[in-house]
C-alpha cells in the first residue's frame, strides 16, 4: 500500500519541521517528504490534507484500555476506536487492570490482542510489585520481554518505603524506568478532593498539595540513593513541578507528565458536586492549574498525557465522594493540547512536541517523528475545525469526562497507523 | 460550571438543597412564612390543609430521631402523608443505589423526598436526577449531607436568633467547635452573611477547621476566651466521639477544657448573649449543663421553631 498525503502542512517537532510538505508512505514506512515522489513511487491512495496539519501520530502515557477485567466499562476494540479517532498511535496502558499485569503471560495476551492494523500500538507498563500491593517484586525482567517498556503502581502508593527502596534499586538494575504517581496514602486518605476552598464550602474530604510533595520528596531521595530513572505520572501542583525542576539541577534523572484535565480544569470545576470533575490526582486550586500550563511550555513538565479512564454511568450517577475517579480523554488529547497552545500562545510544533516526540523519548521508542524511514504514525488534522464534545461524538465506550458540552478546536481527518489508515474522518 | 438546580426558571425554589446562593430575600420569605405556622402549634386543631393528598417520604440513610421527627410533625401538620424510610437497615445493604431507590418511591407517586446521607452532595444527585428523567415536580429537601449543608437546621437557627434578637446587621455571633465535619455550620455561616451578620467568628482547634474556611467570610478564633468576648449569639456544634480517633483531638476532657461552654466563658459575651445547640448535645463535652439548663440557652425553643420552619419550606415548595 502506497500512499500519498498531499498540500498538508507538515508539523515534525522532532526535526524543528513546519512547513507545507508531501509525505510519501510505503510499505509502512515514510519513504518520501517533500514536494515530488521518490522515483518509481505510484501511489494507491492519496490523501488530501489540504488546511490540515500533518503531523506524527500522538503517544499517549496513560490510557486505561479496561482489558483484562474491566470489560463492562470499555473494551480495547471501543478504546482504540476512541484512540484513531484521537490521532493516538501509540499509548502506554497502566497495570491496573484486573488482574494486573503483574505476570508475563497476561502482557503477552494484552500485547497479541492489541495487534491488529487498526489498533494503535501499545505499551504495557508492568506491575512493579505483586497485585499493586507494595509488598512483593515482581518478575521485572520477565514483563520487560512479555514487553513491558516501565514500570509502575498506576495510582497505588507503596506504603513501605523499604519495599519502594528495593524496587526502586531492582528496576535500576536492568535500567528499568519506574512510573510513579506522586501522592502520600495517608494524607490522601478518604480525600476525594483539593484542600481548599471548594473542600471546605461543600463538605468533601480534601487532599492536600503536601500529599504531593511529600510523596515526590520520598521519591526523589529514593532516586538519587538509586540512580533509578524515575518518571513521575499527573503532576499536579506547583510546589511538585518546583521540586522536579529542583531534583533535576542537582543531577537526578527525572521526567513527569500533566494530564489534559488538571492542564485546564481546577477546584472550581467541581461546581455542585459534578462528579465528572472527581479524578485523582484530584484538581487543584486556579494558580496550580496556570502553573502546570506553564510548566508544561517551558518543558520543566515533559509530557501531555490523556490519563484516559473510562468510567460507565453507575459509577458516575453516585454521590461526589462515592463517585469513580477517572475521565474519558483518548479523543479529547489532540484538541485539549490545541486549546493549551492557543491559550498560551505557543508555536505548534511546540505544542505538538509534548505530545508526540517528547513521550515517545520518555518511552524509549523510536517514534513521534516524521523523518525518512520512519514509521508511518501519523495524524492529519484540521485545526480550524472544532466540535463539540457529545456523548454521541464520542467513540470510547466511557462518556464520562468534565468537557462535554464544551466546543474545543481541532479535528482529526486521518489517522495512519504503520501506513494503514486506521481513521478517515471523512467518512461521516 | 453546572447550574444550581435547587431554583426553578423564575427563579423560585424548587429544592431545598443549601443555602449557599440563595438570597436574602428567600431566606426572609421562609423566615416570614414560618411566622405564622408557629401559631398552628399553640392551637388545639394543629392542622392547616396546605399539603392535602401529597405523599411527603423521609428518606433517611442515616439515623436521626430529632430532625426526622421533627420533619414528619411539620408534614403531618400540614396534611400530608407521610412514609419514613430507615435505608441503613434495609436496600442500601442490599446493593440498591440512592437513585435505585428514589425512582422506586417515585414510581409510588411521591412529591416530596426528604433525604438525609452521609455523602456531602447526595441531595443534589437526587435532584440532578428527578430533573433529567423529567420528574421536576418532585420535590427534594436537604435534611443533611455529610458534611456539606443541612439548610433548614440553618434556617430554624435563623429564626431563633431573629426571634429573640431582631436585627441581623448588629450581631456579632460566635459558632464554637468541630466545623470541619458539621454540615450545619457550613449552613449557619451561609445564612448568617446572607442574612448581613457584620461578624461572623468561627471557634476551633486547627484540627477541627477546613482549610480554607476565611474565604467563607468568618473570622478564625483558636482561643475560645477571645472569640466569645462581646458576642451576642453563641452557636455551639456537636462533637461526635469518634473524632477521638484519627489524631484530630487528645480527649473529650481536653477539648471541654479548651472548647467547652462553661457559665465562666459565656461570662465574656454580651449578658444578654443566648446559645444555641443543634442537638444532641453531649454534656460535660462541648457544653457544661449549667449553661445548657441555664437561663441564656434557647435550645429547646430551637427544636420548637424547626417545626414551623420545615412546615414553610415545604409549603412554599409544595406552591411553586
Amino acid at each position: 500500500m502506497k500512499i500519498h498525503i498531499k498540500n498538508g502542512r507538515l508539523i515534525d517537532p522532532a526535526s524543528k519541521t513546519d512547513k507545507a510538505l508531501d509525505l510519501f508512505i510505503a510499505a509502512g514506512r515514510i519513504v518520501g517528504v517533500g514536494g515530488t515522489a521518490p522515483t518509481g513511487f505510484e501511489a494507491n491512495s492519496v490523501l488530501d490534507a489540504t488546511g490540515c496539519i500533518v503531523c506524527p501520530g500522538l503517544v499517549d502515557l496513560a490510557a486505561r484500555l479496561r482489558e483484562p477485567g474491566f470489560e463492562y466499562r470499555a473494551t480495547l476494540e471501543s478504546e482504540m476506536a476512541a484512540a484513531a479517532a484521537g490521532g493516538v498511535t501509540r499509548l502506554a496502558c497502566p497495570p491496573d487492570t484486573d488482574p494486573v499485569l503483574d505476570e508475563p503471560g497476561l502482557v503477552e495476551m494484552l500485547t497479541h490482542r492489541a495487534r491488529l492494523p487498526e489498533f494503535a500500538h501499545v505499551h504495557p507498563v508492568g506491575a512493579l510489585t505483586l497485585q499493586l500491593e507494595g509488598k512483593a517484586l515482581t518478575e521485572m525482567a520477565e514483563l520487560a520481554e512479555a514487553g513491558c517498556v516501565a514500570f509502575g503502581q498506576a495510582n497505588r502508593a507503596i506504603v513501605d518505603t523499604q519495599v519502594l527502596l528495593r524496587a526502586m534499586m531492582y528496576a535500576a538494575t536492568f535500567d528499568f524506568p519506574v512510573w510513579l504517581q506522586a501522592q502520600d496514602p495517608f494524607l490522601a486518605r478518604k480525600g476525594v478532593a483539593h484542600d481548599g476552598e471548594v473542600a471546605a464550602r461543600l463538605g468533601l474530604a480534601g487532599i492536600p498539595v503536601a500529599a504531593e510533595t511529600i510523596a515526590l520528596a520520598t521519591i526523589l531521595h529514593l532516586a538519587r540513593e538509586t540512580g533509578a530513572r524515575v518518571h513521575v505520572t499527573r503532576i499536579s501542583s506547583a510546589a511538585g513541578i518546583d521540586m522536579i525542576v529542583a531534583a533535576r539541577a542537582a543531577g537526578i534523572a527525572v521526567t513527569c507528565d500533566v494530564a489534559i484535565h488538571h492542564l485546564h480544569l481546577c477546584e472550581m470545576d467541581i461546581g455542585f458536586f459534578d462528579t465528572q470533575a472527581r479524578l485523582d490526582p484530584p484538581l487543584r486550586s486556579r494558580s496550580d492549574r496556570d502553573a502546570l500550563r506553564a510548566g508544561l511550555a517551558s518543558g520543566a513538565i515533559n509530557a501531555l498525557c490523556s490519563d484516559h479512564t473510562p468510567v460507565d454511568d453507575d459509577g458516575k450517577q453516585m454521590p461526589f465522594e462515592e463517585a469513580e475517579v477517572g475521565a474519558t480523554g483518548l479523543e479529547l488529547l489532540l484538541p485539549l493540547t490545541l486549546k493549551w497552545a492557543q491559550e498560551m500562545k505557543l508555536p505548534l510544533a511546540m505544542a505538538l512536541a509534548r505530545v508526540t516526540s517528547d513521550p515517545a523519548q520518555i518511552l524509549g521508542v523510536k517514534a513521534g517523528s516524521l523523518g525518512l524511514g520512519a514509521a508511518a504514525d501519523i495524524c492529519v488534522f484540521d485545526p480550524a475545525a472544532g466540535f463539540r464534545v457529545t456523548r454521541e461524538n464520542l467513540r470510547s465506550q466511557g462518556k464520562n469526562t468534565p468537557f462535554l458540552g464544551r466546543e474545543l478546536p481541532g479535528r482529526v481527518r486521518y489517522t495512519l497507523i504503520d501506513g494503514h489508515l486506521a481513521f478517515d474522518g471523512t467518512l461521516g | 460550571m453546572q447550574k444550581s438546580p435547587q431554583l426553578n426558571s423564575h427563579g423560585e425554589l424548587q429544592h431545598l438543597l443549601t443555602i449557599e446562593g440563595l438570597p436574602r430575600e428567600v431566606l426572609t420569605r421562609i423566615l416570614d412564612t414560618a411566622a405564622p405556622f408557629s401559631e398552628v402549634a399553640e392551637r388545639e386543631v394543629k392542622k392547616v390543609p396546605l399539603l392535602r393528598g401529597k405523599s411527603v417520604f423521609n428518606l433517611f440513610f442515616e439515623n436521626s430521631t430529632r430532625t426526622r421527627t421533627t420533619f414528619e410533625i411539620a408534614a403531618k401538620r400540614l396534611s400530608a402523608d407521610v412514609i419514613n424510610l430507615n435505608i441503613n437497615t434495609s436496600s442500601a445493604n442490599k446493593g440498591e443505589t440512592l437513585l435505585d431507590t428514589a425512582d422506586n418511591l417515585a414510581a409510588m407517586q411521591a412529591d416530596m423526598f426528604v433525604v438525609r446521607h452521609a455523602s456531602s452532595g447526595a441531595p443534589f444527585l437526587l435532584a440532578q436526577h428527578m430533573a433529567a428523567t423529567g420528574r421536576d415536580h418532585i420535590h427534594v429537601v436537604n435534611a443533611g449531607d455529610g458534611r456539606h449543608a443541612h439548610p433548614t437546621q440553618g434556617l430554624l437557627d435563623m429564626y431563633t436568633i431573629r426571634h429573640y434578637k431582631t436585627d441581623f446587621t448588629q450581631l456579632t455571633i460566635a459558632i464554637v467547635g468541630d466545623v470541619l465535619h458539621s454540615r450545619v455550620a457550613r449552613s449557619q455561616i451561609h445564612a448568617l452573611t446572607t442574612l448581613g451578620v457584620p461578624e461572623v467568628r468561627v471557634i476551633a482547634p486547627k484540627t477541627l477547621l477546613p482549610t480554607g474556611i476565611e474565604r467563607l467570610g468568618v473570622r478564625v478564633f483558636h482561643d475560645m476566651r477571645e472569640g466569645l468576648r462581646g458576642v451576642d449569639v453563641v452557636m455551639m456544634l456537636r462533637l461526635q466521639n469518634e473524632r477521638m480517633q484519627g489524631a484530630l483531638l487528645p480527649s473529650t476532657q481536653e477539648y471541654f477544657k479548651s472548647y467547652g461552654l462553661t457559665p465562666e466563658k459565656l461570662a465574656l459575651a454580651k449578658p444578654d448573649a443566648i446559645v444555641m445547640h443543634p442537638g444532641p448535645m453531649n454534656r460535660g463535652v462541648e457544653i457544661d449543663s449549667a449553661v445548657a439548663d441555664g437561663s441564656q440557652a434557647v435550645i429547646l425553643p430551637q427544636v420548637t421553631f424547626g417545626i414551623a420552619v420545615r412546615m414553610a419550606v415545604m409549603a412554599m415548595l409544595a406552591g411553586n
